[in-house]
C-alpha cells in the first residue's frame, strides 16, 4: 500500500470512528432519556411492587446509557467523560428518538409507550448482538435479557389494562393513537446510520417494521383494542429537533450539574 | 503507592472474545473452575473470595459469577475482570472499590481493574456454593433450566421457600429489592422471600 492509499484507508476508518461515536450517542441518548422518564414514577406507582418495577426498569436503561456514553467517550479521545454527554448538553445536541422524551402521561401512556418500544428493542438487540462492533454487540447482549423481562411485563400490563374496565380501555387506546404517531421515526435511518448498517455497526431497523407491527397488532388485538390507522408521523429528533418536552427533562435532570458545575458526592 | 500507578475507578470497557456457548448451568460453572484451577495464580483468586456482592453479602463476587479473571503479569501487576449482572447494576462501582481495597490491603499497588460486556452474565455462572449460601440467607437461587431462553422467565409459582421448602408458593412482582431478584410469597408458612432470577 503506498503513502496515498494509506491515507485514504486512515480517513475511511476516521469517518467510521466518528459515525460510531455519533451512533453510541445516539443510542445513549435513547436510553438516558427514557430511563429518565421511568424514573419519574418513583414514589408514584399504583402500588408498591409496581413502583420498584418500574425503577429496576429505569435502572436498565440507566446503565445502557451509560455504558453508550462511556463507549462514546473512549472511542472519541478527547476526554470527555459520560457525565459531559449527559449533563453538558443542550437539548439540540441530544440526538433521542421522540418517543422517548414525551411526558410520562397516565400509567396507561407509560405501560403503552414500553410495549411499543419493548417489541422494538427485542428485535433490534437481537440483532446489535451481531454488530461488527464488540462493545455495542456485548451492550446489546446484556440488554436482549433485560428486554425479555420488560416486555414480558408491558404485554400483561396492556392484556390487563386493555381488556379491563371501560375507563382502563379508553385511556389505553387513548395513549396507542396519541403514540402511534412516533413510532415511525423507530424504523428510519439516516446516512449517518446507513454508513455504519454497511460497516456490519448498526442495524438497518427499516425491515424490523414488519414483524413489530404484527407482535404488536397481536398484543394489542389481545387486549380488545385497535390498532391505529397509519397517519401522522412526527420525526426529527435523530437531527436534534426535538419536542419542547425535552427542554423540560433536561432542565430537571441537569439541575445540580448546571447549579454545581463538577460537583461529587 | 502512589496515586499514579493505581487505577481503580472509570476503566474503558473492553470486550473480550466470547467464550464457546455452555449448554448447561453445570457446564458454565465448571468451565469458570476449571479456569481458576489452571490459573498461575491460585493465590489472588482466594484472595479476591473475601470480596463479597454488596447487596447479598453472603455471595463472594466469585460465588455470584461476577468476578470473571484474574492475572498478574510479568511485572507483577494484577489485572481483575468483572463483569456486571444487570446494565444498571448500581453494585458494580462498589465492588470495584472492594477489590481495590482488598488488592491494597494486601500489598498489591500495581492493578487494573477491567469490566468486561461480553459475554454477558448469566445465573448459570452460580456455584454451587453460591446457590446454597443463598438458600441459607433466604433468597431463592435462580432456577436451573435455562435450555430455552424464552422459558426462563420467573414463574408464577412453584418456586421453593426458603425458609420452609414448600412450593405451595406463589409470585408477587417481577421485579423485586433489587433488579436480580423476583419476590413471592409462600402460601405455608406464609413469609415472604426473594427469588434470584434467572438470567
Amino acid at each position: 500500500m503506498d503513502n496515498r492509499e494509506a491515507h485514504v484507508a486512515d480517513s475511511q476508518a476516521e469517518t467510521l470512528r466518528a459515525a460510531t461515536v455519533s451512533y453510541a450517542v445516539r443510542l445513549g441518548d435513547d436510553a438516558l432519556v427514557l430511563g429518565h422518564r421511568l424514573s419519574e414514577w418513583c414514589s408514584r406507582g399504583p402500588f408498591l411492587e409496581e413502583d420498584l418495577a418500574l425503577q429496576n426498569v429505569a435502572l436498565d436503561y440507566l446503565g445502557r446509557a451509560r455504558m453508550y456514553y462511556s463507549y462514546a467517550a473512549e472511542l472519541e479521545g478527547q476526554g470527555r467523560t459520560e457525565d459531559d454527554f449527559a449533563y453538558r448538553r443542550d437539548a439540540r445536541q441530544f440526538s433521542n428518538l421522540l418517543i422517548h422524551e414525551l411526558p410520562r402521561g397516565d400509567f396507561a401512556f407509560t405501560m403503552v409507550r414500553q410495549l411499543l418500544v419493548d417489541v422494538f428493542n427485542t428485535l433490534w438487540l437481537e440483532q446489535m448482538q451481531r454488530s461488527a462492533d464488540q462493545t455495542l454487540a456485548g451492550v446489546a447482549a446484556k440488554g436482549i435479557k433485560e428486554t425479555r423481562y420488560h416486555l414480558r411485563r408491558s404485554h400483561e400490563w396492556a392484556l390487563r389494562l386493555g381488556d379491563g374496565t371501560p375507563e382502563s380501555q379508553q385511556r389505553m387506546q387513548q395513549a396507542v393513537a396519541d403514540l402511534w404517531g412516533y413510532t415511525h421515526e423507530m424504523f428510519e435511518m439516516d446516512t449517518l446510520e446507513q454508513s455504519l448498517v454497511a460497516a456490519g455497526i448498526a442495524v438497518d431497523p427499516r425491515p424490523l417494521r414488519a414483524p413489530w407491527l404484527q407482535q404488536v397488532t397481536s398484543i394489542l388485538t389481545q387486549a380488545t383494542l385497535s390498532v391505529p390507522q397509519d397517519g401522522w408521523a412526527v420525526r426529527g429528533g435523530r437531527s436534534g429537533y426535538h419536542t419542547e418536552n425535552l427542554g423540560h427533562l433536561l432542565m430537571e435532570l441537569q439541575s445540580v450539574h448546571r447549579a454545581y458545575p463538577g460537583v461529587s458526592w | 503507592m502512589t496515586a499514579s500507578t493505581v487505577k481503580t475507578q472509570r476503566q474503558p470497557i473492553v470486550p473480550l472474545l466470547p467464550m464457546p456457548l455452555l449448554s448447561t448451568p453445570e457446564a458454565a460453572f465448571a468451565a469458570r473452575q476449571r479456569q481458576r484451577d489452571q490459573s498461575s495464580h491460585p493465590e489472588l483468586w482466594n484472595l479476591l473470595d473475601a470480596v463479597k456482592d454488596p447487596e447479598v453479602p453472603v455471595l463472594s463476587l466469585w460465588d455470584l459469577g461476577v468476578l470473571c479473571d484474574v492475572q498478574q503479569d510479568a511485572q507483577a501487576k494484577v489485572s481483575v475482570t468483572l463483569t456486571p449482572t444487570y446494565s444498571g447494576c448500581p453494585a458494580l462501582e462498589t465492588m470495584q472499590a472492594d477489590v481495590a481495597a482488598q488488592l491494597q490491603q494486601a500489598g498489591f499497588e500495581h492493578y487494573e481493574i477491567h469490566i468486561r460486556l461480553a459475554p454477558a452474565w448469566t445465573t448459570d455462572a452460580l456455584s454451587p456454593n453460591g446457590r446454597r449460601q443463598l438458600q441459607a440467607y433466604g433468597i431463592a437461587p435462580p432456577l436451573q433450566d435455562s435450555c430455552a431462553l424464552a422459558a426462563a422467565l420467573t414463574p408464577e409459582a412453584g418456586i421453593e421457600c426458603p425458609h420452609c421448602h414448600s412450593d405451595n408458593t406463589r409470585r408477587i412482582s417481577e421485579f423485586g429489592s433489587t433488579a436480580c431478584k423476583a419476590l413471592f410469597q409462600c402460601l405455608d408458612c406464609a413469609e415472604p422471600f426473594d427469588y434470584f432470577k434467572q438470567l
